[in-house]
């Protein structure tokens, strides 16, 4: 509750920073103030139940710890967010403090999605993270791509929402006791009445599209692309990964005793997303692309968990979430410093930033699955679940194939990187500040202790 | 005596030390130093664990570090007669191969130590690792530095050569950890000391008695043979091997072929027959086949090959693919003989490799049409390499040949037309190698090898201790075998 209070709160002051601190710089640190502060009042409520607010919810919110930690992995996240690309988003344009404001409001949407105990919270919490990121998406207001993006996003964001809620309305008629709260719908024994089946396939199709599963993909590629880099980078990993928190937690709820009626559903879904997100990203010439289309693969191997539906499963999700996000913030706060985003513009990058490069490798190596890493020890956890799911073994051996054709453009980076040499007339492409070297640095070490030892993250949850 | 730390573990840590301390370095020579300072120590370790294996040091040889998790794996290493066996290779290896290319000069020297150092450390793991889990990191791990060593530092055509054998192996992981998870899913639980419990364990001995059905045993047996026979390779996953062995750098092709081969016959010998017995027996005729065939269709490509360094890597096929079929003969003279010949195969293609070297280095070709007569400009170095290739082709005498015989002995019990089939390899051996040394090294100099001087002193050294050791194994194999004879007859028993 901390959280949702508090990035609300944060976003307010940073919006009003704007009026009476002039300074360029300001907002940042003012940011980092407030998301430092966030996280320790979670810490806090995590560790020892400290509550700042003690409201009310009637039951609609509901916090334990998987809830918290998940919201800790989010928060850390956005922190590493904002030192490794507040100087970027500095650069995006004038408005530097709404930007910030408005990434609070995403995080008071995230913690919303990940404590929602209703289907109204989860609805104004999706919301919630996702109208700031249309702002976000076309926050360059003077690049057309950006416009598109922005419209386009805009868009079938809104369809998709109002798929939801057609599906929320369905649930809400279709079950005998009307009910809101997602752990009191009545589903009965046997085959889920006609009502119950629309509106879970509809809340499978909208959460699809938010956490872009194929077939409801298509407009990641052209968003993410067209989206200002470091906001493609937020939006890729963190709004990303509560969505998935928000499917999981849903349909565990809600639907968890139904499982074996819309497994199918979710493995056509993994599956297709798979495919069609390694296929296509082997195919990228752009790297800010390419990483558009494994965030698509990335998802999912995070479908497994769903698929799954255990314990394993959501520990997996809260690992998942953090090795997912670090790495991808990681690399995408490089490519923001880039002028070419094409794989060649890597180009003998190891020579001229080694230390750079380095901290790269390590995330390109997670998001491969690298023993070692944060990311190795995710996907083991989803391939755990999955197997411990009992039936459709299968699926676990086309998943863990689709990783290994994902090595093929994850490794076209670190082949650029090292193997080949930059163009003569290139010089010196990319500008490191040291102290950014060592925020590189640190993010490659926290993946790496992550990889050793997963416990640091998984013991919270059983707190 | 728990508290001193053991031999498994200086094994691990020492290479991973050694290997970070040279990134750090700034110049070539502190780097090289280094690097051979430190696999001299290594091999000291190693030859010291050799004499400590009696049951009162199983303090010494063995070590179980527990950490609070909930998936039950444990930082579990210790050495046993194989895994002595193979980490004393890979020990003796790394400063053979440090020694030979001391004089080549490598462009960011400190990172090309610093890698091979980290490539010893995994390696190391593999052998000594027995927890499934810890396998499965070192078995990526000593995969992730060669990668790059064969990247940076290889041929013209290094880059896809290299990646091709990356995916190979990559998809072989993945597939065995899949099976890993499911055969870990149905072992049972175990209580550690401070009272928390997991409902199973990664230990290798709760793996040998997972409660697996015969028809799990005969999926599974599949997901962890395509990870060990792309290592290995047996046909028909060997198709990475040749551009990757002629691709690399020579010392890499050296780890590769001596000791990363070794990996796949190892783990089939550790973690695929004890643990499948059933589909073992039921499908040992399948492997026996694929052996069987690339040995003959190795060998063939092997005699109308003309670059050097193909001739040998498609050699190693047929030598490999041998001890592959001997494994899964399971008796207990084949399983032996695979031991032994394990070793002697790691020396003798070392050896090869430092010769074809030293001749590419020299006259810049490595095809076999280009060059002749280089006997008479480099006599020493031609005495060297007949005695390694007649090792290579098993001739009496040589370490090869006890191996060899041992594993042909135990074929011919299992079935006669696989022993007979496999036998025309060694022929086919004999008909390739002696046609290279007949054209390579006899007849008249050309004007390629004209310029060919004979071999240094640290050259001279390491080839002539190798030569040692082929005679001194081929004459007295006796603390080979009794080194395995243990972990062998457990093996065999296995599958009785």
């Amino acid at each position: 509750m901390n959280a949702i209070i508090l990035s609300a709160i944060w976003g307010i002051v940073m919006m009003f920073s704007a009026v009476f601190i002039k300074s360029k710089s300001a907002p940042k640190y003012l940011a980092l103030v407030g998301i430092a502060l966030i996280f320790v009042a979670n810490a806090m409520e995590l560790n020892s139940g400290f509550i700042l607010f003690n409201i009310d919810f009637h039951d609609m919110l509901r916090t334990g710890s998987f809830n918290l930690t998940f919201i800790a992995v989010a928060l850390g996240c956005t922190a590493m967010y904002f030192l490794l690309s507040g100087s970027d988003i500095e650069k995006t344009g004038p408005h530097v403090a709404e930007y910030f404001a408005l990434i609070f409001f995403i995080l008071c949407g995230v913690a919303l999605c990940a404590t929602f105990n209703t289907l109204l919270i989860l609805f104004i919490g999706i919301e919630i993270m996702s109208i700031p990121l249309y702002i976000l998406t076309g926050s360059d207001k003077r690049n057309l791509k950006s416009n598109e993006a922005a419209l386009k996003y805009f868009l079938m964001g809104s369809f998709s929402t109002g798929i939801m809620l057609m599906g929320i309305a369905f649930i809400y008629g279709g079950t005998p006791n009307a009910s809101f709260y997602i752990d009191n719908i009545q589903l009965g024994v046997g085959k889920m009445p006609v009502m119950i089946a629309v509106g879970l396939v509809m809340l499978v199709v909208s959460m699809s599209f938010k956490v872009s599963a194929a077939p409801f993909h298509f407009w990641t590629p052209d968003v993410y692309d067209g989206a200002p880099t470091v906001f493609t980078s937020f939006m890729s990993t963190i709004v990303k990964v509560a969505g998935f928190f928000a499917f999981v937690r849903l349909f565990e709820n809600s639907f968890g005793a139904i499982h074996d009626q819309w497994q199918n559903l979710i493995v056509f879904i993994t599956i297709a997303t798979l495919l069609i997100g390694n296929i296509t990203a082997v195919f990228q010439q752009s790297v800010k692309r390419m990483l558009a289309y494994s965030s698509i693969a990335q998802a999912g191997f995070m479908l497994l968990a769903l698929f799954a539906l255990n314990t394993r499963a959501k520990e997996g999700l809260v690992l998942y979430s953090a090795a997912y996000s670090l790495a991808t913030i990681g690399i995408f706060s490089v490519l923001a410093k880039m002028n070419d985003y094409t794989i060649d513009g890597f180009n003998g990058l190891g020579k001229q930033q080694p230390i750079g490069a380095l901290s790269i490798t390590v995330f390109l190596l997670s998001l491969t699955g690298i023993p070692l890493t944060a990311g190795f020890q995710s996907k083991f956890y989803m391939l755990m679940a999955a197997v411990e799911n009992g039936h459709r073994f299968w699926i676990v051996i086309v998943a863990v194939l689709f990783a290994a054709v994902s090595a093929y453009y994850y490794f076209r980076i670190i082949q650029a990187m090292y193997f080949k040499e930059a163009a003569e007339d290139a010089g010196q492409s990319l500008e490191m500040k040291p102290a950014f070297k060592y925020l590189l640095v640190i993010t490659a070490v926290m993946i790496i202790i992550l990889g050793i030892y997963p416990e640091l993250i998984l013991g919270w949850l059983y707190h | 005596m728990g508290s001193y730390i053991t031999f498994p573990e200086l094994l691990i840590w020492l290479p991973l030390l050694a290997g970070i301390l040279c990134f750090f370095t700034k110049r070539e020579q502190t780097a090289k130093a280094m690097a051979l300072l430190f696999s001299l120590i290594i091999l000291f370790v190693s030859a010291a664990s050799l004499f400590y294996t009696a049951p009162k040091f199983n303090t010494w040889n063995g070590v179980n570090y527990f950490y609070p998790n909930n998936i039950g794996n444990t930082f579990f290493v210790a050495l046993d007669g194989t895994g002595r066996l193979l980490t004393f290779l890979t020990a003796l290896a790394f400063p053979i191969i440090f020694i030979a290319g001391y004089k080549t000069s490598y462009k960011n020297a400190s990172s090309f130590f610093g890698l091979m150092l980290l490539t010893q450390s995994g390696l190391m793991g593999v052998f000594c690792a027995m927890d499934a889990l810890l396998f499965y990191f070192f078995w990526e791990l000593a995969l992730i530095p060669v990668y790059f060593l064969c990247s940076k530092w290889g041929g013209e055509k290094r880059i896809q050569a290299t990646f091709k054998f990356f995916v190979y192996t990559f998809v072989g992981s993945l597939l065995m950890l899949t099976g890993i998870i499911y055969v870990y899913l149905h072992t049972t639980g175990r209580v550690f000391e401070d009272g928390s419990q997991v409902a199973h364990s990664f230990s290798l001995n709760s793996f040998y008695n997972a409660s697996l059905s015969a028809s799990d045993q005969n999926w599974l047996f599949w997901l962890f043979f395509v990870a060990f026979a792309v290592k290995m390779p047996v046909f028909p996953f060997h198709t990475w091997q040749p551009d990757a062995y002629d691709q690399s750098p020579t010392s890499v092709t050296m780890v590769l072929s001596g000791i990363m081969v070794k990996m796949g016959l190892f783990a089939v010998i550790r973690w695929l027959i004890p643990i499948f017995p059933l589909a073992t027996v039921k499908f040992s005729h399948i492997v026996m086949i694929l052996s069987i065939i690339g040995i003959i269709y190795a060998s063939c490509i092997a005699i109308v090959q003309d670059n050097l360094k193909k001739l040998v890597a498609y050699s190693s096929i047929a030598h490999i693919g041998l001890m592959c079929a001997a494994i899964f003969a399971m008796n207990q003279v084949s399983v032996q003989g695979v031991m032994l010949q394990m070793f002697n195969h790691g020396i003798n293609i070392i050896g090869l490799w430092i010769v074809l070297d030293l001749l590419e280095k020299q006259t810049g070709v490595k095809q076999i049409s280009k060059l002749a007569g280089v006997a008479n400009k480099a006599p020493f170095l031609t005495i060297m390499l007949v005695i390694i290739a007649l090792a290579n082709i098993a001739l009496p005498l040589t370490n090869a040949f006890t191996g060899e015989f041992l594993m042909f002995s135990g074929l011919y019990k299992f079935n006669v037309w696989y022993a007979a089939v496999a036998g025309i390899g060694i022929i086919l051996a004999a008909v390739y190698t002696l046609n290279m040394i007949q054209k390579v090294f006899y007849g008249n100099t050309n004007s390629v090898t004209e310029a060919v001087k004979e071999i240094s002193l640290n050259e001279k050294f390491i080839l002539a201790l190798i030569v040692c050791m082929i005679f001194i194994i081929g004459i007295y194999p006796q603390p080979v075998i009794e080194l395995t004879k243990d972990a062998v007859t457990t093996l065999v028993s296995k599958i009785k």
